[in-house]
């Protein structure tokens, strides 16, 4: 099923507005923004780390890149970005909030998502495309796909393997929360299929209430034809269904601020994550 | 009496968690020959100038910070401390 924007709007939708934070060192934002905007024709605007006003969008963004350079952990001093007190009140109340890539670790730091991402077992900066098996298509962040369906979606991070306690991640398998798994050709969760070493092939896991999504896989740099590939738009399309739908809610606006966008010095910012 | 103190926080990958930087340090040392190195665990170590009334105050004020910064409990250990003098 297609729906874009326009005959979405013809059917009654409302449409929908993400709000994608810029930390410094962000830099999978704009293929955010184009792969909502060109490839699902909705609206998008960037959030800045230093504000605190979501804007009244429908699902926060915390895209790829190397905020903050990295340092110390990834996603560690992101996590304290001023507007995350705002991202983790939207997201704690229900909030659709989705962390690709550098947005997982952020979101894991935040304790928004359980356990941890670590240097890839290998040690190597993996940045190639890799088989994604969708877990559970009955998110808000799956629903235009099937259950068993085999992605092909870029990963590009040095820091992507999954650890958390054995009961977490059993936690996680019989809650359903393992949303995407490393596969191969066949869709077989394979140790040859896993990049990162990371525990049971997870490449993405929601929360309990399913409205936080954090992976390491960028499906937004699979969301455009001319691109070749389109099989990442589906997680855009279906938050598109979702708040249709009603799931999740709209964020509040925060006080008027002044924009200070010559602030932060972009530290670290390297050519992918 | 505030005064300046020197605090070392050592940060290590927890017991359990895999340290691929370690791993990879005492294949090397194999290499290199040295024998029976049995593990490697690679860390970090953060040099804090902490100004506290007193030693303790110094301690409890970092044990804070790496709660909540400093380290993260899910997959590193930590241990501070205060330098004399």
């Amino acid at each position: 099923m297609t729906v874009g924007t326009k005959a979405g709007m013809e059917a009654g939708m409302g449409g929908m507005k993400v709000g994608i934070v810029r930390f410094p060192g962000s830099n999978c934002d704009a293929d955010v923004y184009r792969a909502v905007t060109e490839g699902l024709g909705e609206s998008a605007t960037y959030l800045w780390h230093k504000s605190t006003d979501l804007q009244g969008v429908d699902v926060v963004v915390l895209p790829g890149g190397f905020s903050y350079g990295d340092y110390l952990r990834a996603g560690a001093i992101a996590r304290f970005s001023p507007i995350m007190g705002e991202v983790i009140d939207f997201a704690r109340g229900g909030g659709l909030t989705l962390g690709i890539c550098n947005g997982f670790q952020v979101l894991c730091e935040a304790h928004l998502l359980p356990g941890a991402l670590v240097r890839n077992r290998n040690l190597r900066f993996r940045c190639h495309d890799v088989g994604l098996r969708v877990e559970n298509a009955a998110t808000p962040f799956t629903s235009a796909y099937a259950e068993g369906d085999r992605l092909h979606i870029p990963i590009a991070h040095g820091e992507g393997q999954f650890v958390a306690g054995a009961a977490t991640l059993d936690e996680l398998e019989a809650e359903n929360r393992v949303v995407f798994r490393y596969v191969d050709r066949r869709g077989q969760a394979t140790e040859a299929a896993n990049p990162n070493g990371s525990a049971r092939n997870i490449a993405g896991i929601a929360n309990a209430e399913g409205n936080i999504l954090g992976l390491m896989p960028h499906p937004e740099r699979h969301s455009l034809s001319v691109l070749g590939n389109t099989d990442g738009l589906g997680v855009f399309r279906s938050l598109l269904a979702a708040v249709a739908d009603g799931r999740g809610r709209r964020s509040d606006h925060g006080p008027p601020e002044a924009p200070e966008f010559a602030a932060g010095a972009v530290a670290g910012a390297g050519v992918s994550s | 009496m505030s005064r300046v103190w020197s605090v070392d926080v050592r940060v290590t990958p927890r017991e359990g968690i895999l340290d691929p930087a370690g791993e990879t340090i005492r294949r090397a040392l194999g290499n290199l020959g040295y024998e029976g190195v049995h593990s490697v665990r690679a860390g970090r170590l953060i040099r804090l100038e902490v100004e506290a009334d007193g030693a303790e105050a110094a301690r409890a004020s970092t044990e804070k910070m790496c709660e909540q910064l400093i380290a993260n409990p899910i997959i590193e250990d930590y241990v501070v401390r205060v330098r004399e003098g």
